[in-house]
């Protein structure tokens, strides 16, 4: 079992260019818990919604790499977007699910995947190239670099354990988190292609 | 459904035209990503998106999934619009709140069932609430029931929705789409 916060800080070290979307709950305090950054774009909401935001982001950046971090729950309830990512097939997308197998939110009441429903096996149905589950934090570096190079779409199953985590709050006004965001990545200067 | 029982569009129907004007808008205001569930009323339109290569053309499998695209597609300078049927809008209520939160431009085309004809009624409950649906999640809501009228409005909710960052939903009314046909 991992413990999540040292789990995602070992992934999100030395991010270079990285572009992260973080899931709603536990998943955006953790991303925020390794550090804020202005190419994190925190959910506070929107459940279910997290990975489709990463194929869109993944879609409009073909040169980047995009992680998403997420909790089986938001993951379960947006579970067939793996099946629309599938057909896209984003080389430069990964999905790490914070698999603790509860709804931790809301008074840790089970979530599907504590009776064995498989994300993995999930999206590996759903064509994406590599999926597997990761359960020990040596295997971290291995995972950081599948996020930076390997060949997309990737989903793990970080297998963490339900410990309580205390909260660590980053910013949540929804313009400033986009505006910030789009700041950040325009640098490089805006999508050549659009023409209007 | 029985074997022997088939829904089609009759062909004649089926008007081009705004199908076709509405294409020449995304071009002209660089959509370059498009999210659908499929309906018949857009088949001519996912076409012509499909055989784009600037746009990237999402088949979702539930119209929400649509609205994350659309911010994920914004976060990098991209934008994109959805295209769904009228039992779609219900499907995405609480995900519209993303675009509402963070102010993210989006143009929703809403083909109408459950309307003028339909023949139905599981289609009614949803099609006669969704423009109030949309307008209470946040949408400005533009009608059109004659073909000749599509241009214009398509062309006046992309710029509002692209150069306002605002969530813009035009609702194509089945009397506009051509009512759909039950055949035996």
């Amino acid at each position: 079992m991992l413990e999540r916060r040292e789990f995602v800080k070992q992934l999100l070290i030395d991010r270079g260019d990285l572009l992260v979307v973080s899931g709603l709950g536990s998943a955006t305090y953790d991303v925020a818990a390794a550090g804020d950054h202005p190419l994190n774009f925190y959910l506070w909401g929107a459940m279910g919604g997290t990975a489709m935001i990463g194929l869109g982001l993944a879609l409009a950046r073909p040169d980047r790499r995009v992680a998403v971090l997420t909790g089986d729950g938001d993951m379960l309830m947006g579970i067939g977007s793996l099946a629309t990512i599938g057909v896209k097939q984003p080389k430069n997308l990964s999905v790490i699910v914070l698999d603790n197998a509860h709804y931790g939110e809301t008074g840790m009441q089970a979530s599907a995947t504590q009776s064995g429903i498989d994300l993995v096996a999930t999206a590996l149905a759903c064509r994406f190239r590599q999926a597997r589950v990761v359960s020990r934090i040596d295997e971290a570096p291995a995972v950081r670099a599948l996020l930076h190079s390997g060949n997309g779409p990737i989903l793990i199953s970080a297998h963490i354990s339900a410990d309580d985590t205390p909260r660590v709050l980053p910013l949540r006004e929804g313009h400033a988190i986009k505006q910030r965001f789009i700041a950040a990545l325009d640098v490089g200067g805006r999508d050549p292609a659009i023409t209007a | 459904m029985r074997d022997d029982e088939v829904h089609v569009d009759a062909p004649s129907q089926i008007e081009t035209a705004w199908s076709d004007a509405i294409y020449a808008h995304f071009r002209r205001v660089g959509i370059r990503q498009v999210g659908y569930v499929p309906d018949a009323g857009h088949s001519r339109l996912i076409k012509l998106c499909k055989e784009d290569p600037n746009i990237a053309d999402v088949v979702l499998t539930t119209e929400e999934e649509g609205v994350g695209l659309v911010a994920g597609a914004a976060l990098g300078s991209q934008r994109a619009a959805l295209l769904m049927q009228s039992s779609g809008v219900g499907n995405c209520i609480n995900m519209f709140s993303l675009l509402r939160n963070c102010g993210f431009g989006c143009v929703v085309l809403v083909t109408m069932r459950g309307e003028f004809g339909e023949f139905n009624q599981w289609q009614v409950p949803m099609g006669s609430i969704t423009e109030e649906v949309l307008r209470l999640s946040g949408f400005l809501t533009y009608r059109v029931e004659h073909a000749g009228d599509v241009d214009e409005v398509v062309g006046a909710g992309c710029d509002m929705a692209f150069d306002g960052n605002l969530q813009v939903a035009i609702l194509l009314s089945q009397r506009l789409i051509g009512r759909k046909q039950w055949v035996r």
